[in-house]
């Protein structure tokens, strides 16, 4: 222990307003221990409603089979995956902020990572609906699990991709579940202490562990918490590239790309942080939390964004180059006739896509935007809608008009059912999230508190003579010499 | 059952608790325990407790779930059910690495924190001892354990001596809601087994 709180002047605050530990622990508590809001009542039974009307269109599904859904002969692949691929791609920013800004050292990270894991988590739930019921017979789908069997034995074919998807989603959704409870732990138990209500007291009782803060238990919750980390970085890179196998390792003209793994990656983190903003700034505004969730976090997020989003930009002409590169007819037509003729039928969503995710975004190269509340809510369901997109152009688009120029007539549009489905894994996300945000604290408070002295506003403003202190007199009052 | 006496130190900075848990290890005083709200950096070499070797179990989880992943798929498609798939190597390593780094993984994070929390003795609906309440708030609190060989009022003027601002004496019952703090800085004794 050398220095324990500095942080250069240089790097603007992360925590505003007047505050001590205390103060920390009274505001990030207070929404749990308030009664909900109107505007989170509203919120939730919208919720709720949608989730219900999700229940309907997918028991309509079971009950008449598949074929409620618009799928043909050639798309056989349509809303379902995309959405699937779609939520996938949300469920990635969550980790990358907790996992890979916690190795790279990252402080910002703390405002925002708490709900960004439940929005992974939330997400990834809403995902595994997508596979598991487009099954048809989904009554049957513990089949795609591997163990000894009476039929044959039959084992799952372990050489594919689909197969690889199960273990990658269902590791990611347990991995990054683990990881987010044991970082909730911690503030499960101050919630636990200041409780005065019975129902409160145990209820936080039985979710903290019996947490008490002993220094040999957070000496081993940051070992844990830094070797989850290092786990989940490979992990999170890897379930997205998994998920472009699916349509990598296929020889469909559109899908046979080796570009696919990275260039899926940062679509995903792109629309990650997306949602990721979509929901903290409805949040920092719902739960007055301005003062953890800054203007210097929103900015932080946005640079992501525009980061991500050019290099999706790149990925998307590297595909039109290779596709005339290639000299090949079939990809070539799969590129230039389904996608870039803004006549051919689904032209329009080529061009929805590129406007969304290529050149929008470009507006976060100026500081003003970047920093504009307004700008950055209204680009985040940009950016939704345009992901929403790029999967509905590689899945659909790459498959409507084939290699069967008799079977290009049957123009794909979704059932009712297709959509109500969307529409119910939209209720099941908010509705945990809304949970979420009422009963669990939206913002790590020990994480908060362990960078209150170095990034809180207060002590950057207290600090500001050590800039001018020699370094005897600096150690002098930061070192503590116990070794 | 027997009960122990305490005497609960409470801090408000943890600028002031460093050189006071310096103070009180180099006085012989035995710290039964430290409560603070939020991981410090450095704390736990100040106390002289040892690294936690959690990373090793989690290394070894990691290991056995490459082992099992690589094993159940080569016993599967070798030995239990061979197919062939196109003339391809019934022993088709690179097609298996998703499902291989995925358990890897898998068994690493499960077993790391299941470990977890059994060696820090923590479970649903589990009830330790808590000292001061506010130790998962604002306060830093340090526990002291009263032997036959210390005197309770010189620990209370030595705390009030280091920068204590709240001191008082508790009582206790031993077990395992106790923590066990000073049994980890003997790593290589017995451990009685403690269970939830």
């Amino acid at each position: 222990m050398a220095l324990l709180a500095y942080e250069s002047q240089v790097r603007p605050g992360l925590i505003e307003g007047q505050k001590d530990y205390h103060q920390v622990t009274e505001d990030l508590v207070r929404p749990i221990e308030a009664s909900p809001s109107r505007a989170w009542w509203i919120g939730f039974l919208v919720s709720v409603a949608c989730l219900i009307f999700g229940i309907y269109s997918v028991t309509m599904q079971v009950i008449y089979g598949v074929g409620q859904w618009n799928l043909h002969r050639t798309v056989g692949w349509g809303w379902d995956i995309t959405n699937f691929v779609w939520w996938v791609g949300i469920g990635h920013a969550g980790t990358l902020i907790s996992a890979i800004l916690l190795l790279f050292r990252q402080g910002w990270r703390t405002g925002v990572n708490r709900a960004a894991e439940a929005m992974t988590i939330f997400a990834v739930m809403c995902a595994g609906q997508f596979p598991i019921w487009h099954m048809g017979r989904v009554w049957l789908c513990f089949f795609i699990a591997p163990y000894p069997n009476s039929r044959g034995p039959l084992w799952p074919n372990f050489n594919s991709p689909l197969l690889w998807d199960v273990f990658a989603i269902s590791t990611y959704f347990t991995v990054s579940l683990l990881f987010w409870y044991t970082g909730l732990l911690p503030d499960l138990a101050t919630v636990r202490d200041r409780a005065k209500l019975k129902w409160r007291k145990f209820m936080y009782g039985m979710l903290s562990f019996g947490w008490t803060g002993s220094v040999k238990h957070w000496q081993r919750h940051e070992a844990l918490a830094l070797v989850l980390a290092g786990l989940s970085t490979p992990l999170v890179l890897s379930v997205h590239t998994i998920v472009s196998f699916d349509f990598a390792t296929s020889v469909i003209p559109g899908w046979h790309t080796t570009i696919f793994p990275p260039y899926f990656v940062a679509g995903a983190i792109f629309s990650g942080f997306a949602m990721v903003q979509t929901l903290l700034l409805v949040t920092r505004k719902v739960l007055k939390l301005e003062e953890y969730i800054t203007i210097e976090h929103i900015e932080v997020m946005n640079k992501v964004i525009v980061l991500t989003g050019s290099i999706v930009g790149i990925a998307y002409l590297t595909e039109l180059f290779v596709a005339w590169y290639s000299m090949n007819k079939f990809e070539y037509w799969a590129f230039m006739q389904n996608r870039v003729n803004v006549f051919s039928p689904y032209g329009w969503a080529y061009y929805l896509m590129m406007g969304c995710n290529v050149l929008s975004p470009q507006i976060f190269w100026f500081r003003k935007m970047r920093r504009n509340i307004t700008v950055t809510f209204f680009m985040s369901i940009i950016v939704n809608i345009g992901m929403w997109f790029e999967r509905f152009v590689i899945i659909v688009l790459s498959i409507y008009r084939d290699y069967i120029p008799s079977s290009w007539a049957t123009y794909y549009r979704p059932s009712i059912w297709e959509v109500g489905f969307y529409v119910g894994t939209f209720g099941l996300f908010f509705t945990c999230y809304f949970l979420f945000s009422k009963f669990f604290p939206v913002i790590a408070i020990a994480e908060i508190k362990h960078i209150l002295k170095k990034s809180g506003n207060v002590f950057k403003v207290k600090m500001g003579h050590e800039e001018q202190e020699t370094a005897e007199e600096f150690a002098g009052e930061y070192l503590h010499r116990d070794h | 059952m027997s009960v122990k006496k305490f005497v609960v130190g409470i801090f408000t900075d943890e600028q002031v608790l460093f050189p006071a848990i310096k103070k009180v290890r180099s006085a012989g005083y035995k710290i039964h325990d430290v409560y603070t709200p939020m991981p410090i950096h450095g704390l736990d070499h100040a106390m002289g407790l040892r690294e936690t070797s959690l990373h090793t179990a989690g290394f070894i989880y990691g290991i056995t779930g490459t082992t099992t992943a690589v094993g159940g798929i080569g016993w599967i498609f070798n030995s239990d059910w061979p197919i062939n798939f196109g003339g391809k190597s019934h022993f088709d390593l690179p097609a298996w690495i998703p499902i291989v780094f995925e358990l890897t993984v898998l068994f690493s994070a499960v077993g790391m924190v299941l470990t977890f929390c059994y060696i820090c003795q923590m479970a649903p609906f589990v009830r330790k001892h808590h000292f001061n309440l506010r130790s998962t708030d604002d306060q830093f609190t340090m526990v002291i354990e009263l032997t036959d060989k210390t005197n309770e009022a010189a620990v209370i003027d030595f705390l009030t001596s280091v920068g204590a601002t709240g001191i008082n004496t508790q009582t206790a019952e031993t077990g395992w809601w106790l923590g066990r703090y000073d049994k980890d800085k003997t790593p290589f004794e017995h451990k009685g087994t403690a269970l939830v």
